[in-house]
């Protein structure tokens, strides 16, 4: 406990959002600094925190100084030091992307914007890094309520009726949870997680962990939008402002997809969660109709951000397909997917909010001559689209090839084939729109088009490049796509596989 | 054998990629300068990958890591004397196809020339890195960037022909990848292992014989697409939509080659002649090309459009360069592998051919050939060499490496695949006969000049060189670059593993 580094990453952004609240009143201009400042540092403690980890181990900090299991401690080992500089990584370019969009969209509610922006980050790396299973659900709850605010902020019609029904299926879900840690509690007496791990091996014939362990994987399931719990989520991200989504798309799934495997392998031992009952079966099926669900929904959309808000419920169902094949390959997959799916994602949303800040474009088939007007919105766009096809050397590859090959072990073949006609779906999907914004002169002017195009050579599109506060986080986004991928076995060396659990 | 540690290969690989940035960052502004980056990066590749040549023929294997994937899994460029051959093949081109591009892009004022020359450079860096990669994962990492990289020059024209053309290529190299990336993962799995070993290195991990025959059929699909194994084929055809440029360095060269090469790594890298023997697929993959060789040969006769035609008859030569190797004797695989080489200058050569004529005249059918060859005699007598030496008749390298192949069949006492090899050559007079019979001795056209009225000289010249080089090839294999050295190196490489 020899630094304080632990409580900053979430502390500062908690009472930065307050302070911003305040300020907002006096002048709202500087709210955006705060914010930025404020998710900058929580970026630094989290890096610093890791670096401590990689160096000295595991991290306890007790909150208050209270002993655990009484006080509620934070813990801080290989897989939630990974997650939180992912999450605040991406909150801090979010933050950043967001300055235009927020001063062309609602002015006016900036301060609030961005306080509970903060509030919504703040709730992100708590549920993280909490070692207090209570805790998980208090900051679920920040988290959620945050994202309710968020969703419905923006001017589009249905965004509110969009964010009431993310409030109750969401709500339904934190109470699954939150039952699920009653049930818990009442034959432990517990609620720390390394402590209720030691308490529960003795317990495991209990009907009542049984039903306290369904509550809760359910209760998250909800939260990650895994098929068929996942209705609320296309309506709600994709109506949502385009500097809301791409903190939540890229963040909130991903956070609930790490509770689901703290659940699985630390609060209860895989022992019980893949051998005792058969939840890996069970999510490994709900993973491939997800991931087929969302990608035959996703080829339906016309608008680009309708169709990322299925991929997104695809994605999901990669994430589950390598925690539940059980098997450490399949998990490290997982974890490298989170880490992958988080940048794309993020990318993606990112471009989305650029385009239609500048020309106020969502619909695919209007992308015609994109590649001349946003360059290099488009390259980064074309790059994020081989990632999600699974094109090398692009990173999301690499984590599909972990998964392939934990799917393989485990002898799932029908996980396998999944993966692999889900990249082919993947591909219509990306292909389609970089055919639109590179290549499509009207088909049926085709030869008239092409002989006006070679003589002026495109002459009349003028560039019209995102502002460089969306660009710059843009460009980073897709450079670290391109470097994670080659890089993904240094990261599972020295970082994943210490975050798997000794002995699995 | 002895391994030296170089960053040698990183560097040819890494050249044209650079150059690709450097001819984005140019652009439109500044043409000449656009242009002398892919001239720059050419050479500089060609020298690099020469510069090499000395070492491999020691017989030592140049290395260089990258970076660790997996335990077990290094993304790894190694140059041994097979990636060398195909690597002198694609860099020697790329200056000639550079040259001529700038020509033919010019020639016919063609839209969008900066992402052409920038995709051109990317297809280079990929198809050196499928030439050099030193295990499956590093070979399929630079095989797929190769399918997207091709992709927008397929899709150059934009008309609707175009779309369907690229979209065709994109669905059917897709699948492949997909079957191909299974088939390695579930080779990861059982083995632990994906470098590439002279003689193979599938046998002895004790996979079951009905899972081995599995994995060959998917990574013969996997390859056979690019390759045009038949029934595989049917992008190939369809991509001739590309500029011609296109459709010669990579339709001839570069994509279908680099197919034939991964089928070749596959055949005698992965899976080795023993394993194959033991198995017994190899003589059902050679009936399967077999098929291949005469049926394309004859679809061919049927074509009218002069770069189909061609199309039809590189599908022919790519499977007689797998039956080469199919066939798994120490001539037949020096055969099929020089053929690798050979094929490429002449089918260049009569690409280029074909867009000269294209550029020059706009006539893109074989019947309306009548009489051009006065208009343009060293055109299409480049034409007459290399379409000749594709049947096997001398001058042309084309009968050096079909002698290599008959030697190597009736070595395996394989009479059949003789006969399918002497009738192809037949067929292949057949329909290159009637473009040389009409461009000469056919009636001219009223179109016609009478008088010599060649197409540009930066595409001539390229025209000339490739066919001096297939002449050369003949007369004294070794004179280039020692290409027949290497490739017998190769080829005893494998079996005396074996």
């Amino acid at each position: 406990m020899s630094t304080q580094y632990p409580a900053l990453i979430v502390i500062v952004p908690l009472m930065s959002a307050l302070i911003c609240f305040v300020v907002g009143w006096w002048n709202r201009n500087f709210c955006y600094k705060i914010a930025v400042a404020a998710i900058a540092v929580s970026f630094y403690s989290s890096v610093v925190t890791m670096k401590d980890v990689m160096a000295n181990g595991v991290i306890h900090y007790w909150v208050g100084s209270w002993e655990p299991p009484w006080g509620i401690e934070y813990v801080v080992d290989y897989l939630n030091g990974y997650m939180l500089i992912i999450i605040t990584f991406i909150s801090l370019l979010a933050v950043i992307a967001s300055k235009k969009s927020v001063e062309k969209d609602f002015p006016e509610k900036a301060p609030a914007f961005y306080s509970i922006f903060l509030l919504l980050v703040t709730g992100l790396v708590g549920i993280t890094i909490t070692g207090d299973v209570f805790n998980v659900y208090v900051f679920l709850e920040i988290a959620s309520i945050a994202a309710y605010a968020l969703i419905a902020i923006g001017k589009r019609d249905h965004a509110p009726m969009a964010s009431f029904n993310y409030v109750i299926y969401g709500t339904v879900g934190a109470c699954f949870y939150l039952i699920g840690v009653g049930y818990l509690y009442m034959v432990t007496g517990s609620l720390n997680m390394a402590d209720l791990a030691k308490l529960l091996p003795d317990l495991y014939n209990s009907k009542v962990v049984l039903v306290g362990f369904a509550f809760l994987l359910v209760g998250v399931c909800i939260k990650m939008a895994l098929f068929p719990l996942h209705m609320w989520l296309p309506d709600a991200y994709s109506l949502a402002p385009d500097s809301v989504s791409s903190l939540i798309a890229p963040l909130m799934t991903k956070v609930s997809a790490y509770v689901m495997i703290r659940i699985m392998f630390t609060i209860f031992q895989p022992v019980f969660s893949f051998e005792m009952l058969p939840v890996g079966s069970i999510c490994g099926w709900l993973a491939v109709i997800a991931i087929f669900v969302g990608g035959i929904r996703a080829l339906a959309q016309k608008d680009l951000k309708n169709m990322l808000v299925y991929i997104l419920v695809a994605e999901v169902g990669y994430i589950v397909i390598g925690i539940s094949v059980g098997n450490r390959i399949g998990l490290t997959g997982a974890i490298l997917h989170i880490m992958n799916d988080a940048a794309m994602m993020a990318c993606l949303f990112l471009i989305v909010g650029a385009i239609a800040y500048k020309t106020g474009i969502t619909d695919i088939t209007q992308f015609r001559h994109m590649n001349q007007k946003m360059p290099f919105t488009m390259a980064a766009f074309t790059i994020t689209a081989l990632s999600m096809v699974g094109l090398p050397p692009a990173c999301g590859f690499f984590s599909k090839w972990y998964l392939v090959l934990g799917a393989i072990n485990a002898n799932q073949w029908v996980l396998v084939v999944t993966l692999l006609i889900s990249s082919l779906i993947n591909a219509i999907l990306f292909f389609r729109v970089i055919e639109y914004a590179y290549f499509y002169p009207h088909p049926e002017h085709g030869a008239e088009e092409h002989v006006h195009a070679t003589s002026h050579g495109h002459a009349e599109i003028v560039m019209n490049e995102a502002p460089l506060s969306m660009l710059i986080p843009i460009l980073i986004m897709a450079t670290l796509i391109l470097v994670l991928g080659p890089f993904s076995g240094k990261i599972i060396s020295s970082i994943i596989q210490f975050a798997i659990p000794a002995g699995f | 054998m002895e391994v030296v540690s170089s960053i040698t290969p990183l560097l040819t690989v890494l050249v044209s990629a650079v150059g690709a940035c450097l001819i984005l960052a140019t652009g439109e502004r500044n043409r000449n300068l656009r242009e002398s980056w892919t001239i720059i990066a050419a050479v500089i590749k060609f020298a690099l990958v020469v510069s090499m040549v000395p070492l491999v023929l020691e017989g030592k294997v140049i290395e260089f890591t990258f970076i660790n994937l997996a335990p077990g899994l290094p993304l790894q460029l190694k140059v041994d004397p097979f990636g060398m051959l195909f690597a002198l093949l694609a860099s020697t081109l790329w200056i000639a196809t550079s040259f001529y591009s700038i020509g033919y892009m010019r020639g016919l004022n063609e839209h969008a020339q900066t992402r052409y020359f920038f995709c051109f450079a990317v297809c280079l860096s990929a198809t050196m890195g499928i030439a050099f990669a030193g295990n499956l994962i590093t070979f399929f990492i630079f095989y797929e960037i190769l399918t997207v990289a091709t992709y927008p020059l397929v899709m150059h024209m934009e008309t609707e022909e175009a779309y369907l053309g690229s979209r065709k290529y994109l669905v059917y190299t897709l699948i492949a990848g997909v079957v191909l990336l299974f088939a390695l993962a579930v080779i990861y799995s059982m083995t632990g292992t994906l470098d590439f070993t002279p003689g193979g290195f599938l046998a002895g991990h004790g996979i079951h014989t009905g899972l081995l025959i599995f994995l060959f059929v998917l990574l013969i699909m996997g390859c056979g697409v690019k390759a045009g194994i038949m029934p595989l084929h049917e992008w190939l055809p369809t991509a001739m939509v590309a500029p011609t440029p296109v459709s010669a360095l990579l339709h001839a060269v570069a994509v279908v080659k680099a197919g034939v090469f991964g089928t070749l790594r596959i055949i005698l890298y992965v899976f080795g002649p023993i394993l194959l023997h033991d198995l017994g697929v190899w003589l059902i993959l050679a009936y399967v090309v077999s098929f291949t060789i005469i049926v394309s040969a004859m679809l061919a006769l049927a074509q009218d459009n002069f770069k189909r035609r061609l199309a039809f008859s590189t599908v022919n030569n790519l499977a007689i360069i797998i039956l080469g190797a199919i066939i798994l004797t120490s001539n037949s695989i020096t055969g099929g592998m020089l053929h690798l080489v050979n094929h490429g200058f002449m089918k260049i050569a009569l690409f280029f051919v074909a867009g000269a004529v294209f550029v020059k005249t706009h006539k893109k059918n074989v019947s309306d050939l009548d009489g051009l060859g006065r208009q343009m005699p060293l055109t299409f007598g480049a034409f007459t060499i290399c379409a000749l030496g594709l049947a096997g008749v001398p001058p042309a390298c084309g009968f050096i490496s079909k002698w290599f192949l008959c030697l190597g069949f009736l070595e395996a006492k394989e009479i059949f695949f003789l006969i399918v090899l002497l009738t192809s050559a037949m067929l292949d007079i057949a329909f290159f006969g009637p473009i040389i019979y009409k461009a000469f001795f056919a009636k001219p056209k009223p179109d016609v000049s009478p008088h010599f009225d060649e197409a540009p000289m930066l595409m001539v010249i390229p025209i000339l060189c490739a066919t001096a080089i297939s002449v050369m090839l003949c007369v004294s294999p070794n004179a280039f670059v020692h290409v027949f050295d290497i490739a017998r190196m190769a080829a005893m490489s494998i079996l005396g593993a074996g």
